[in-house]
């Protein structure tokens, strides 16, 4: 394998505590060292970094890629493309694929697929209900030896607490994750925005913030209950931050992220009807905004993921309420987090925190970090170069996305898989 | 926003009618002064006027409507316009591709104007954002967001009534959370200057955050109706009872019902609205529905004149006029 010397950049690794000009050497597809020449070691290639930023690859915990099933909407070649050049080394695979994966064959199939076609690693979690009905257990253990990560039920309810406490003590029993996003279905009522002065001026079926709220509170309670670890994916509202922050300072082993266009838009921000603005959990308002990015400067929202859901045209073409929810959200997620410190909300350190070590955390990865020995995935960007999202630069399947034609600052130069430039 | 812009052409004139959000309080004033010249067009012997002769105007009617479609179809009549009307039903399943289809299709058949009502909010922005240039889109009510027309013939009865908006209290009765009606009322009464808008409801049937659309809120129709110019009442859907928003028609009619008991606690010369179609007994008492202080049937007859004006404007913009 190449060995690879990337020399003078600002390297960035918060895990490691590192945060200095320098070079980092890889042999074997591996870290080798940070700094410090290895012995003997002769650079293949040689990556010239000066001015910009070497880090390690980015960990999504969060993604829908359409394969199996839906690829007119997007495949795991498109999607894969977009990651790699997005800096994103380790995409999750949310379950609600066509079929689910609810059977080792099917996260058989999709790792097999992965590795044929794509860029980046994706790593696929299982359903922890059977086709996502709430009803009955996954196979999750066979699930687990499948490669799946974690367990979720995605955007499906659990018909009822009692199955989501048993579903919660089979995963802990089996050492296994739940990833889990808070949304009372009942509550949420088909909604499509927030509930508040949007949904009341437009007359849309509307979403309160309790929907999510309620949910994450009996989730966080069943926690304590069944000693299962719990993630909370796509945190929207200030009062989940709230609840967390307690959850958390009373000891409980639990852990949430947030998607990257919640920590900058809100239903102020969305021009009226426009499909491009659909998502779930919805934009909410600017006082959700402000504590969801207190929540992750403060650490009590761990990571940021993209939350990636590309769509077709048609499946946005219609009257906002009847359209699909989703942004395709990979390629912005950099600059989006570059964003935020810019506008002073994190630092530099923090936003890469959450975009590599933090994700490798919460799922126990030897990865997201430049430590030696571990894969060598690595994303190396320049943070001051401008560009605009266009037909031009896009290169997901799905271009639905609010920030169409907004012009970003920094853009990812290279991205290395395990010691392979992609 | 693009919300504003969508029915503006570059001059500033109408060229669709989807929401009364957007639109100065000079242009509902011009409609209003329009549609005031086509009134009595009724009384005369021939009734037509040929502002749109040669025109062909559909109809496209998502959702079940007599009174609406029936004025629009005869203000089309009147204007000289060659008006067809389709009721196409909607399965729950029909997406935007099909709705855009239907428009598509009917555009090649060289239609100059729609007037749509749909059931889901929104729909009549995305069919004047997918038209043709030179399509106009009227709004005859989307979903629960706006039933301009409507608006505009209530502010041109109001008008008739009281002769100005400045110092009027209007209170909207009923069913807020789930009525275009009520959201177009507000932007329009606001518009125009009125001196209070109160909307009086149960929590159940508010909508989140609704004095942000600048009205004054009461629980209680007793001590909501006090110094009240204008009464507008709203039907009462008979789904919100299994839906858990009401206990009973019984005990809505107790609470919001407008007796003529209530209606004294309004001021003495206030006028009784109603989009129709009413629920006598559930919402209102027959004895004020046609009361003397009702004006409910005006209501109807000045649908006409109303649409007629704004369906003359809406078309203006293609002729330069």
């Amino acid at each position: 394998m190449e060995r690879i010397l990337i020399k003078d950049g600002r390297i960035i690794d918060p895990a490691n505590k590192i945060d200095r000009i320098g070079s980092v050497y890889i042999t074997d597809g591996k870290i080798a060292s940070v700094t410090n020449e290895p012995a003997g070691f002769k650079a293949d290639r040689i990556i010239d970094a000066n001015n910009q930023i070497v880090c390690p690859g980015f960990i999504d915990l969060s993604t829908r890629l359409r394969e199996p099933g839906q690829g007119r909407k997007a495949t795991f070649a498109s999607e894969t493309a977009a990651a790699a050049a997005s800096g994103i080394t380790t995409m999750c695979l949310q379950p609600d694929t066509i079929p689910v994966i609810d059977a080792r064959a099917v996260a058989e199939l999709i790792k097999d697929q992965a590795e044929k076609t794509g860029y980046t690693q994706i790593l696929p979690i299982a359903a922890l209900t059977q086709k996502l009905e709430g009803t009955e257990l996954s196979a999750m253990l066979a699930l687990k030896d499948a490669g799946c990560v974690a367990v979720s039920n995605a955007n499906q309810p659990v018909k009822n607490l009692l199955v989501l406490r048993r579903a919660m003590e089979y995963a802990a029993s089996h050492d296994l994750l739940l990833i889990f996003r808070p949304n009372d279905v009942w509550l949420a009522n088909n909604g499509c925005v927030h509930e508040g002065r949007l949904s009341t001026r437009y007359g849309l079926p509307s979403i309160p913030d309790a929907a999510e709220t309620i949910a994450l509170a009996q989730c966080l309670e069943l926690a304590e209950l069944t000693g299962c670890r719990v993630h909370f994916g796509q945190i929207s509202s200030r009062r989940s931050v709230i609840k967390l922050h307690q959850a958390k300072k009373y000891g409980l082993a639990v852990s949430a992220d947030v998607a990257i266009h919640q920590l900058h838009l809100t239903e102020d921000d969305m021009i009226p009807f426009d499909s491009a603005y659909h998502v779930l959990p919805p934009f909410r308002s600017m006082r959700d905004k402000e504590a969801l990015r207190e929540g992750l400067a403060n650490g009590t929202i761990d990571s940021i993921c993209s939350d990636h859901q590309p769509h077709d045209i048609d499946a946005k073409l219609g009257a906002f309420p009847e359209t699909e929810p989703g942004v395709s959200s990979l390629e912005t997620l950099l600059p989006l987090m570059l964003k935020l410190v810019d506008q002073r909300a994190i630092t530099l350190e923090q936003g890469i925190a959450a975009l590599t070590h933090k994700p490798a955390q919460i799922l126990q990865l030897n990865s997201g970090a430049l430590t030696p020995g571990f894969a060598a995935d690595l994303c190396i960007f320049d943070p001051e170069w401008e560009w605009q999202v266009n037909s031009e630069s896009w290169r997901s399947q799905g271009i639905n996305t609010p920030f169409w034609g907004v012009t970003f600052k920094g853009k990812v130069t290279h991205t290395l898989q395990t010691g392979v430039v992609i | 926003m693009m919300s504003n812009n969508l029915q503006l052409n570059s001059e500033g004139k109408l060229k669709h009618f989807l929401t009364i959000e957007g639109l100065d309080k000079a242009l509902l004033i011009e409609i209003l002064d329009l549609a005031e010249s086509f009134v009595g067009t009724e009384d005369q012997r021939i009734k037509k006027i040929p502002l749109l002769r040669g025109k062909s105007i559909v109809n496209l009617f998502f959702e079940n409507s007599t009174r609406t479609r029936t004025t629009f179809e005869l203000a089309a009549r009147r204007l000289s316009a060659d008006v067809l009307s389709m009721s196409i039903a909607t399965s729950s399943t029909s997406k935007g591709e099909s709705l855009l289809d239907t428009i598509r299709n009917l555009e090649a058949m060289y239609v100059d104007m729609f007037v749509v009502r749909h059931g889901i909010s929104g729909a009549a922005h995305f069919i004047a954002q997918h038209a043709a240039p030179n399509v106009s889109v009227i709004n005859a009510g989307d979903g629960q967001h706006a039933h301009p027309t409507q608006a505009m013939l209530d502010m041109f009865t109001i008008r008739q009534m009281k002769g100005d908006f400045a110092n009027l209290r209007v209170a909207i009765v009923g069913d807020i959370l789930h009525s275009r009606v009520a959201r177009s009322d507000i932007q329009a009464l606001n518009t125009l200057g009125v001196a209070e808008v109160r909307v009086i409801a149960p929590k159940t049937l508010l909508p989140a955050q609704v004095e942000s659309m600048g009205v004054t809120v009461s629980h209680n129709l007793a001590d909501g109706l006090k110094d009240i110019d204008v009464i507008i009442m709203l039907r009462l859907q008979k789904e919100r009872m299994s839906a858990a928003l009401l206990p009973s028609e019984s005990e809505y009619f107790k609470c919001f019902g407008l007796t003529e008991k209530r209606l004294k606690i309004a001021k003495p010369d206030a006028i009784v609205m109603h989009p129709g179609p009413i629920n006598r007994g559930v919402e209102i008492d027959s004895n004020v529905a046609d009361g003397p202080q009702s004006v409910i049937l005006k209501q109807v007859s000045n649908g006409i004149a109303i649409r007629m004006a704004i369906m003359a404007m809406a078309m203006q913009k293609q002729e330069g006029l």
